[in-house]
């Protein structure tokens, strides 16, 4: 990767921000101890909840002498912030706080997170890193599409961008037209924004008959905030000519920007300088080698406004053993196209709805938009896939177009395992995104 | 003769044939001819229209799956085997009926059926001779 000539005096073509990428694994590891200690310290005295469930175990901050001491640790959920609001979690002062976030989850109360400056900092950095990373410098003119306010995507991204000295086009969400014309008056070359979101930026540009190639300076999507496929990536970009980075991130622990892939794809960087990682078995809750695939579980190690100690994210992926020929120390964790949240039982068998965006997506000139709808009759479950016929993939030939339908089906099938009905729609019929999208519609009664 | 045809994809849901007269009839475009091919799943509309241009414009934008296709209009001789001789050449000639659907020219004159052949070429050869 060489970055042009907004040379730095070390004449390393390296930005300076990625500096820690390389840090050697002696020193990482150190660093990451010395973090943790001194999180846990910090935890320990100031959240009540830490502290009672250490006590229930057994454990003092004193104990943490090694790294793999983290296991002694209580494990943090979704359920705690939400029992615990607003901030019962919170570490700092309101003096010390230097911003809140929040999201809603699916159902009930919200959680609240607190931000110090510091950890906006961090968390700034992290998102820095990840577009150093994709080769993204001050050259670059960024729309961000996240949503901004309590989500964190879109000041996430924002400050990330400016960070760089991008040219940063704070578009937020919603307004999909306008957001079409001014990436193209802008000259952007990169957005920021939901994978689903940028499907319906890229329905809208087909229909203002802007072609990416021919009419944008597009080349980056940073893409994150909802579980996608390599089979989606791929999609968008053969249709656009961009190249579609994957970010991660979490409200719980920073926002966008804990990890994102470096150009060789092996999967994404963890920056786990800050955020340190380990990998599961959620049935068990003993942790996995690294290899394994089992549920993600992060330690802000930097963290002080809301410090979270081994918090289960839900995601299931694995940390890889070999070294990404990048030469990044930061470990690499596979992209996430399933949370635990997400997975179906449908007859009795666990489905992903990743699984079947990756089917579908394997049949040539099948739209990238899909809905999974399941219901349910006295006797029966019914599992439904609707896709929509592209303009390009409509034939006037009913058999040609049922062979279409029946590819489709082999394809979800052959991964599945299961035989769904599979039912054509015109396009532009399934609902678009205008943030996070909602594939799965589940009418089956409850109890079942 | 060859004429141009609009096959439209709908889904078999109610109101989609409908909404696709609706838009054409916003736009004074004219149905001379309609046929509806459906499957369980979904249908394909084939029509023929007195602006041909502005109809696929019309279905485009309001988000339609829309094709072009050529079709064989041919009139059938008003009598007794002469729908079977039509059938004959077509034989003879070696091309396969894909679908076909007849309209009536408003203008009272003979029953007119539309194809579309294997090969529309070889047909419209054979209708010549
Ligand atoms: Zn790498």
């Amino acid at each position: 990767m060489v970055y042009p000539s907004l040379s730095f005096d070390n004449g390393s073509p390296i930005h300076p921000v990625s500096a820690m990428d390389y840090l050697p694994v002696e020193s990482l590891r150190a660093l990451q101890l010395h973090r943790l200690k001194a999180t846990v310290l910090y935890a320990y005295e100031r959240v009540p909840l830490f502290r009672r469930r250490c006590e229930e175990l057994g454990v003092e901050p004193r104990h943490i002498k090694t790294l793999s001491d983290i296991r002694l640790l209580p494990f943090s959920k979704k359920i705690d912030l939400r029992d615990e609001y607003p901030l019962g979690l919170n570490g700092a002062s309101m003096l010390e706080t230097a911003r809140f976030h929040c999201s809603s989850g699916t159902t009930g109360k919200p959680i609240c997170i607190t931000n110090t400056p510091d950890d906006i900092a961090v968390w700034q950095n992290g998102a820095m890193r990840c577009l150093a990373m994709y080769g993204i410098n001050a050259s670059d003119v960024l729309q961000v599409s996240y949503g901004y306010g309590l989500f964190t995507g879109g000041l996430g991204l924002h400050y990330g961008g400016e960070g760089m000295g991008c040219a940063v086009l704070p578009t937020s969400g919603g307004n999909t037209e306008r957001q079409v014309m001014l990436m193209r008056d802008l000259g952007v070359t990169a957005i920021a924004c939901t994978p689903s979101y940028f499907l319906r930026i890229m329905d809208e540009a087909r229909k203002q008959g802007v072609d990416f190639r021919r009419d944008t300076k597009l080349r980056h999507g940073i893409f994150g905030a909802e579980p996608w496929t390599v089979e989606m990536r791929d999609n968008i970009e053969r249709e656009t000519g961009i190249v579609a980075h994957d970010i991660y991130g979490l409200t719980e622990i920073a926002g966008p920007g804990v990890a994102g892939d470096c150009e060789f794809r092996t999967g994404l960087h963890i920056w786990e300088d800050h955020f340190y990682p380990e990998i599961i078995d959620p049935e068990t809750l003993e942790p996995l080698p690294d290899g394994e695939v089992g549920e993600l579980v992060f330690t802000t190690i930097s963290r002080r406004g809301t410090p979270m100690i081994r918090y289960r994210t839900r995601d299931l992926t694995r940390l890889r053993t070999e070294k990404c020929p990048c030469g990044r120390t930061m470990r690499v964790m596979d992209r996430i196209s399933a949370r635990s949240d997400d997975m179906l039982i449908i007859h009795g068998v666990n489905v992903f709805p990743g699984q079947i965006e990756a089917g579908l997506l394997r049949v040539p000139s099948v739209a990238p938009h899909y809905q999974i709808v399941l219901s349910s009759t006295d006797t029966l479950d019914l599992f439904e896939i609707k896709v929509e016929v592209t303009q390009e993939a409509f034939t006037d030939n009913v058999g040609a177009m049922e062979n279409l339908r029946r590819k489709v089906l082999e394809a979800v099938k052959s991964i599945i395992g299961l035989t769904p009905r599979i039912t054509l729609v015109g396009p532009g019929t399934l609902p678009r995104s205008e943030g996070k999208i909602k594939r799965v519609i589940d009418n089956r009664r409850k109890g079942q | 003769m060859t004429v141009k045809q609009i096959s439209v994809f709908v889904e078999n849901k109610p109101g989609r044939l409908a909404a696709i007269c609706r838009a054409l009839a916003a736009k004074e475009v004219s149905i001379v001819a309609m046929s509806l091919a459906d499957t369980a799943d979904f249908g394909i509309v084939r029509m023929i229209v007195d602006d041909h241009p502005k109809a696929v414009e019309t279905l485009a934008a309001a988000g339609f799956a829309v094709r072009e296709t050529e079709v064989v209009v041919a009139t059938v001789p008003d009598r007794p085997g002469g729908m079977a001789e039509l059938m004959e050449r077509f034989d003879s000639a070696g091309v396969d009926i894909e679908y076909s659907y007849a309209y009536a020219p408003g203008d009272g004159g003979k029953a007119v059926l539309v194809f579309r052949f294997s090969d529309n070429a070889k047909a419209e050869a054979a209708l010549r001779e």
